[in-house]
């Protein structure tokens, strides 16, 4: 099982959080703070495992992370799951994403962290894994916007698209991804 | 028009949208909370809108303060307005807020319930699927229970993205929900073989989740997964199944040994490192649970070694890390192959990471040996010396107290040494270990005599330099707790110390009163034994100079101890100072009281068992339940729960727990004492004293200031004296410097070498006490009573159900019936909560809600009835789920009419079918070609889409027949009596079917096929009475034939006395009550035109021939008795049952090359249609049907003692029938095919 999927920047700003326990909203500032200290003091050379923290988990829990550029993909797990499985799990999550928003950058999670849900859902559902397979999630997803988008023609705020894209990129992510292994 | 006006409704409303909101944040970096607030206030107007846009606006708003930790709980409400929405993406924004915030005791939940039911049944495939998603976040044991019928229903959808969902949403409601697992579960097992992987994978990832928590209920689905893992390669779903089976392999070495060669197969060939960890995970598992036995077990220990040594070299840290994490799981269990990977562990020791620092320091504790100790022990202390971080420091001096310690110093040939390593540890700043230093140096000084005196001359100078010890850097941490120790080995070794007086002098002098409480005792206590021990040589040399020194010092010392504020140190000292004070009176007047001073700390101190307070015998006359003091008044309790309750909802449950202040009256504070001192009395470390002391009388101490010198040391110094571990230092080649490494290394093997080969001429040189510890008497070490270990609230405890076990009656998941009443009810309490715009609002929606629930309800009772008349509910759940109850209550009201009182269990029947997967694999050959457990997925569906036709066909027809055999009956018998039988008869066959089909998991996959008829046959008749019987294998532990026995009274008159005398024959023999009687005497009359049935168990020796029994039944009617003589024969497909069929097994057998004999008939003309054929030979359920395609049949069938008998059954449309039969043993087969053929023969 997934306990909590965190994903935030270099400076411990929360850009997605998910939480398949319930926590209360103070305890989640909390647990994503102390994940950040104990994550981001770590070199990117070490290895991407580390014994949960005090807050989450407890001795059954590991945290497996991936840091690409500016942000740091956590996810949190009990000893059912595998380590190295998670660990691609998390590279097909930003690739995904990557290729929703066509060479994802931070700002797109800053300001689309509905998008990022709504594709999180569909690869991870109730803290287990839903599916792997990325051209079936990105079929899911493209025709879930579809059907957004048959609904708001007018187009006022929520249909999210590509062609509209307000902001300048960032880092891009891509540079620094490292080969799957599964 | 009406678009237009919706438009400018939007565009005025919309004055912020999430991007605004954003944007915003981040344009206000200094005035944020401030921003915020507005921004909550804007959204609270908005969500106070009829305009259900806007209000999604403000909800997905409001989701995104809720990440930067923001309460939204109070839009609930809300939320589940745009929940509601019919479009989807309003709901999805609805559905992720409520995923977000909504937890199982979030009290609007209970108002989704049909919403939630509506969605998932919605049209639109991702309405559903945003539904699942958000349940699966907020789930509660009310929804679990109203919506999981709803759940089940879509496990059948046609769309795999729906039944993926809904397979994964059944583990949350099994855990909301328990009462679900069994109904649902055999549903959920069909979803193992779904046509889609991505469903299949899901209901592996539920299954391995039950499992994993009480993985012996699920022990029986091995095969499946077994089947699943030799023939699927889809790796996430592999590696889930390989977790599985590391799981269950504990429970059944068996399925162990059936592993290891498909795991170490896909060891050699995957190029996946998730799978290879995983299968490496798993043979180690399997290894540590099979002990002996295997012949290649070294050859997969070796393998798992390297490969993991692969790992632990690669330059990923990933794979380094897992790869030392594994191997410390073999370590545990083949320590030996490990060891020889030494350099690499401790090459892992220099890596930067720490996360592998920590594992390899796992596994050195593992690696040590006597040779090894000292070179590791000294490797690690060097490695504290330079690591950062108090964290990893402790971490380091934890193991190498751990390492040197386990099992009562199983490696340490050198005590000097380990002491001397102890006290180095001492003086590693800033540890939180002190107590673990200070309970070694205790534990050495008990057990080792040898090196006592060295310990005790160690501990004094620990003594004397304590304040280097204690440094400003103490205050953070426990290292002063090694002056308990010291003190305690001083003052209870004291005859060993060199100069006494100095060692109480420094204990006096310290800075005592700057330790803590607990401390400070332990250093007053050992004054006493210190003194007492000065005191008696004392005496001894008639030295009255030092007698007066050390009383002085004591006397003027221990006052300000006596005002201490620690109660134990207080009670202490005050005690001593009596004591000392009594001494110098006796002392005035020219007594003697060494000896009697020794006196109060007499006696040997040894070692405890850890479990030894528990295992004390409670004393008679003892009830530790009993209240010491009056309990709280109970109304007082109430009275404040209530209160808390209604202030605070979440009040922190360790509050209530908060005792008030008392006062203890003097009589509580005598029991007080009491209690303390039957503590006292247990403890092995307080030295009782005897009762006479505490008489002297009490007397007041003046306080004094005492200078108190202020040695002030920033480093830690070289304490002359004081043990180092240099010289030891000769004994390891061990250099830090890399250019010298490999010359270094020659020359250090040749020292090991050199060292090792004296240490093992070298007798040990301390004899060490290693026994576990001192008991009480009676008590045993090893006898642990520890249960369950799971918290009360997991929820996992509650899933903990035996799966086997066949469905009862009241098993099933709420029906809408069920919630029906209970829903109206929440749409009213709605409506009361709502604030009157809403409220009318929402009140026409649950009308027309429920309007629609009536009607729809309506609709289900019609189909119910029409399927009902169709008898075919196959894709109706509900209506299944009836059936299986009506069966299952047919059964329970059948069984326990069982004349001889025996009664199979189906759960043995369960474990009995693993067995026989299990067992089957030991015999055969090891290699099974994996290609053989292959089906090929298209096919399967075109054969059961056959089977389906087949099976109305073979319905059709047996009814027909049915009427036939009636009508023909008819004509011969009298017909009121015949109908007697008539009704009796189906009882009968629905039993068999049900035995047939309840009791085996793994049929229930398989295509349906048709029931066996009851093989009834003629026992015996006269004019009065009847006898019919017939028979049926039962398969199981008992390996028994019954034979159900029908008497019909055909006369007007009762029949009474009835009794059968059945002598048994050589190889055939009755389960009998009194085994030494032939006669069965039936307790009952049987009255006029009355029918009665009786059950016997027969054990045969032989089940490969035929056999026979003959004798008479007698009887009494009317005062006349009569007798009857009574044959009954056993065929040899009386033996075999075919309640164990399925294809999997089927295949595996015909592939496994052990059915060796063959046989086969033809019948030219058979009269028979092929279903009918299929009736026959399926008769009294000895052989089942595993695959029917056209005009041919597999079957399948076991004898009572395990033979196999497989039959092939082919029919041409000219009426040519070839039956062809494999089978284990062939005397059996020939029998068996011989009277299949006689049968046949004469049904023609």
């Amino acid at each position: 099982m997934i306990k909590a999927i965190l994903v935030f920047n270099n400076h411990g700003k929360p850009r997605l959080s998910k939480f398949y326990q319930y926590f209360n909203e103070e305890m989640q500032q909390q647990i994503i703070k102390e994940t950040f200290q104990l994550v981001s003091k770590r070199d990117d050379n070490v290895c991407n495992f580390l014994e949960g923290g005090s807050l989450i988990g407890g001795a059954d829990y590991k945290l497996i992370y991936r840091h690409y550029a500016t942000l740091y993909f956590v996810f949190c797990v009990d000893s059912s799951e595998s380590e190295l499985g998670i660990l691609d799990l998390i590279q097909v999550f930003v690739e995904t994403l990557d290729k929703c928003f066509e060479n994802v950058c931070e700002l797109d999670l800053i300001f689309h962290v509905d998008k990022v849900h709504y594709i999180l859902n569909e690869l991870v559902m109730g803290g287990m894994v839903l599916e792997t397979n990325m051209t079936e999630i990105i079929t899911r997803i493209d025709d879930q916007n579809k059907l957004e988008k048959q609904e708001t023609w007018l187009r006022v705020t929520f249909g999210y698209s590509q062609s509209s894209k307000i902001h300048s990129k960032g880092e891009d992510f891509s540079q620094q991804r490292t080969s799957s292994k599964i | 028009m009406a678009l237009r006006k919706v438009k400018g409704n939007l565009e005025r409303m919309f004055d912020k949208n999430l991007t605004d909101l954003v944007r915003g944040i981040r344009n206000n970096k200094e005035s944020e909370p401030k921003y915020i607030s507005q921004c909550m206030e804007e959204i609270k107007t908005e969500l106070r809108q009829d305009n259900l846009a806007v209000k999604a606006n403000a909800v997905a708003k409001l989701t995104y303060l809720q990440m930067l930790g923001y309460d939204i709980s109070w839009a609930g409400f809300n939320i589940i307005e745009v929940m509601s929405s019919p479009k989807f993406t309003y709901k999805r924004i609805g559905y992720l807020s409520a995923s977000q915030c909504f937890h199982q005791d979030t009290e609007v939940l209970m108002l989704t319930t049909n919403m939630i039911r509506k969605d998932l049944n919605s049209h639109n495939m991702y309405d559903s699927g945003t539904a699942l998603t958000g349940l699966a976040c907020f789930i509660n044991g009310d929804l679990a229970r109203d919506l999981a019928n709803d759940v089940m229903t879509l496990l059948a959808s046609t769309k795999p993205y729906l039944r993926k969902k809904a397979v994964l949403l059944l583990y949350k409601v099994f855990l909301k929900f328990p009462e679900a697992l069994r109904p649902a579960f055999p549903r959920l097992k069909e979803k193992l073989e779904d046509p889609d992987p991505g469903v299949q994978s899901a209901a592996v990832n539920v299954i391995c989740e039950l499992a994993r928590k009480n993985p012996k209920n699920y022990l029986s689905l091995a095969p499946v997964f077994f089947k699943l893992m030799t023939s699927s390669t889809n790796n996430w779903m592999l590696i889930k199944i390989i977790k599985l089976f590391g799981a269950l392999t504990p429970l059944e070495p068996r399925l162990g040994k059936k592993l290891i060669e498909p795991l170490t197969n896909l060891i050699h060939s995957t190029s996946a490192m998730s799978l290879l960890y995983e299968c490496i995970n798993t043979v180690i598992a399997v290894l540590i649970s099979i002990s002996s036995g295997m012949p290649n077990h070294n050859a997969s220990i070796q393998l798992c070694v390297q490969k993991l040594r692969i790992l632990i070299e690669d330059s990923d840290q990933n794979l380094k890390y897992l790869g030392l994490l594994a191997m410390s799981k073999i370590l545990k269990t083949h320590p030996k192959s490990v060891q020889a990977h030494k350099d690499l562990v401790l090459q892992c020791l220099d890596d930067k990471d720490e996360s592998i620092r920590l594992r390899a320091l796992d596994l050195l504790y593992g690696m040590v040996t006597k040779k090894t100790v000292m070179e590791i022990v000294r490797r690690l202390m060097t490695h504290m010396d330079r690591a950062e971080g108090t964290m990893y420091r402790d971490e380091l001096l934890q193991k190498i107290i751990l390492i040197c310690s386990q099992n009562n110093f199983q490696y340490i040939t050198n005590f000097e040494w380990y002491i001397s390593v102890l006290v180095e540890l001492c003086r590693m700043e800033g540890t939180q270990h002190g107590g673990l230093i200070a309970n070694q140096l205790m534990d050495v000084a008990i057990r080792v005599v040898a090196v006592r005196e060295f310990t005790v001359g160690q501990m004094a100078l620990l003594l004397d330099n304590a304040h280097v010890i204690v440094g400003p850097a103490a205050a953070r941490s426990s290292i002063a707790e090694v002056l308990y120790a010291a003190a305690w080995i001083c003052g209870e070794f004291s005859q060993l110390l060199a100069n006494p007086k100095a060692t109480l002098e420094s204990m006096v002098r310290g800075k005592v009163v700057s330790l803590p409480g607990h401390i400070q005792a332990i250093y007053v206590h050992n004054m006493l034994k210190l003194y007492a021990h000065i005191i008696a040589t004392a005496e001894e040399e008639d030295d009255t100079e030092m007698i007066e020194e050390v009383t002085n010092l004591l006397l003027e010392r221990l006052p300000v101890l006596v005002s201490s504020g620690d109660l134990e140190v207080q009670e202490r000292a005050s005690c001593i100072v009596h004591i000392v004070t009594y001494v110098q009176k006796c002392h005035k007047n020219g007594d003697k009281v060494g000896a009697d001073l020794a006196l109060l700390m007499m006696g040997e101190l040894n070692p405890v068992a850890p479990k030894a307070q528990k295992k004390v015998p409670l004393p008679d006359g003892l009830d530790l339940d009993v209240w010491l003091n009056d309990p709280p008044s109970e109304s007082e309790e109430e009275d404040d729960e209530v209160y808390r309750k209604d202030i605070f909802v979440k009040a922190d449950s360790s509050s209530k727990h908060k005792k008030e202040k008392y006062e203890p009256s003097e009589e509580e504070l005598q029991r007080l004492r009491d209690v303390r001192k039957a503590e006292q009395a247990n403890n092995p470390y307080y030295v009782k004293s005897p009762a006479n002391v505490n008489t002297l009388p009490q007397h007041l101490v003046k306080a004094e200031d005492i200078p108190i010198e202020n040695l002030y040391m920033n480093v830690p110094l070289k304490i002359q004296g004081m043990t180092s571990l240099d010289k030891y230092q000769m004994v390891d080649g061990w250099q830090d410097g890399k250019k010298r490494h490999k010359k270094q290394k020659k020359r250090s093997k040749k020292k090991d070498r050199a060292v090792s080969s004296s240490d093992e001429e070298a007798p040990p040189m301390h004899v060490v006490n290693r026994d576990v510890g001192e008991m009480p008497e009676g008590a045993h070490f090893s006898d642990d009573n520890e249960a369950d270990d799971r918290p009360e609230d997991d929820p996992h405890r509650a899933l903990d159900i035996n799966l086997d076990e066949p469905l009862a009656p009241n098993e099933v998941l709420p029906t809408r019936s069920h919630y029906e009443a209970k829903t109206q009810r929440t749409d009213e309490e709605e409506a009361k909560s709502l604030r009157s715009d809403a409220a009318s609002q929402k009140k026409s929606r649950s009308k027309k809600e429920k309007k629609e629930k009536k009607e729809k309800s309506k609709k289900a009772k019609k189909e119910e009835k029409k399927s009902k008349k169709s008898s075919k509910g196959g894709d109706n759940l509900i209506l299944d789920l009836v059936d299986e109850l009506k069966e299952t209550s047919l059964q329970d009201t059948e069984t326990g009419t069982h004349v001889n009182g025996i009664d199979n269990s189906n759960k043995q029947k369960v474990a009995d079918d693993l067995d026989f997967w299990l067992s089957r694999e030991e015999t055969s050959v090891p290699s099974l070609p994996v290609e053989k457990h292959e089906e090929p997925v298209v096919s399967d569906a075109h054969v059961k889409d056959d089977v389906e036709a087949e099976k109305t066909k073979s319905k059709k027809s047996k009814t027909k027949k049915e009427k036939k055999t009636k009508k023909e009956k008819d004509k011969s018998e009298k017909r009121s009596k015949k109908k007697e039988i008539q009704e009796a008869e189906p009882e009968v066959s629905s039993r068999n079917r049900e035995e047939y089909e309840e009791t085996n998991g793994t049929v229930s996959q398989e295509p349906e096929r048709t029931k066996p008829l009851p093989f009834l046959r003629m026992l015996a008749e006269d004019s009065v009475l009847k006898m019919m019987y017939t028979t049926a294998a039962m398969d199981g532990v008992m390996s028994e034939v019954l034979v159900c026995i029908k008497f019909a009274n055909l006369s007007s008159k009762p029949i009474s006395n009835l009794q059968l005398n059945l002598p048994d024959s050589g190889a055939l023999k009755m389960v009998r009550i009194d085994p030494l009687s032939d006669i069965i005497s039936f307790p009952w009359t049987l009255e006029a035109e009355e029918s009665r049935e009786a059950q016997l168990s027969f054990t045969a020796e032989d089940v490969t021939i035929p056999h026979k029994l003959r004798g008479f039944l007698s009887y009494t009617q009317e005062g006349g008795s009569s007798q009857l003589n009574v044959r009954l024969e056993f065929p040899v497909v009386n033996f075999l049952s075919g309640k164990t069929a399925s294809r999997s097994t089927f295949t595996d057998l015909l592939s496994s090359g052990q059915l060796t004999a063959r046989s086969s008939f033809t019948v030219p003309d058979c009269q028979l249609s092929f279903s009918e054929i299929l009736d026959e030979m399926t008769r009294g359920g000895s052989l089942a049907v595993v695959e029917s395609v056209d005009q041919t049949a597999s079957m399948y069938g076991r004898s009572l003692h395990g033979h196999h008998v497989c039959v092939l059954v082919k029919y041409q449309t000219s009426g040519r029938l070839t039956v062809d039969g494999k089978s284990t043993e062939g005397t059996l087969l020939s029998n068996a095919l011989d009277h299949l053929k006689t049968t046949l023969m004469q049904t023609k």
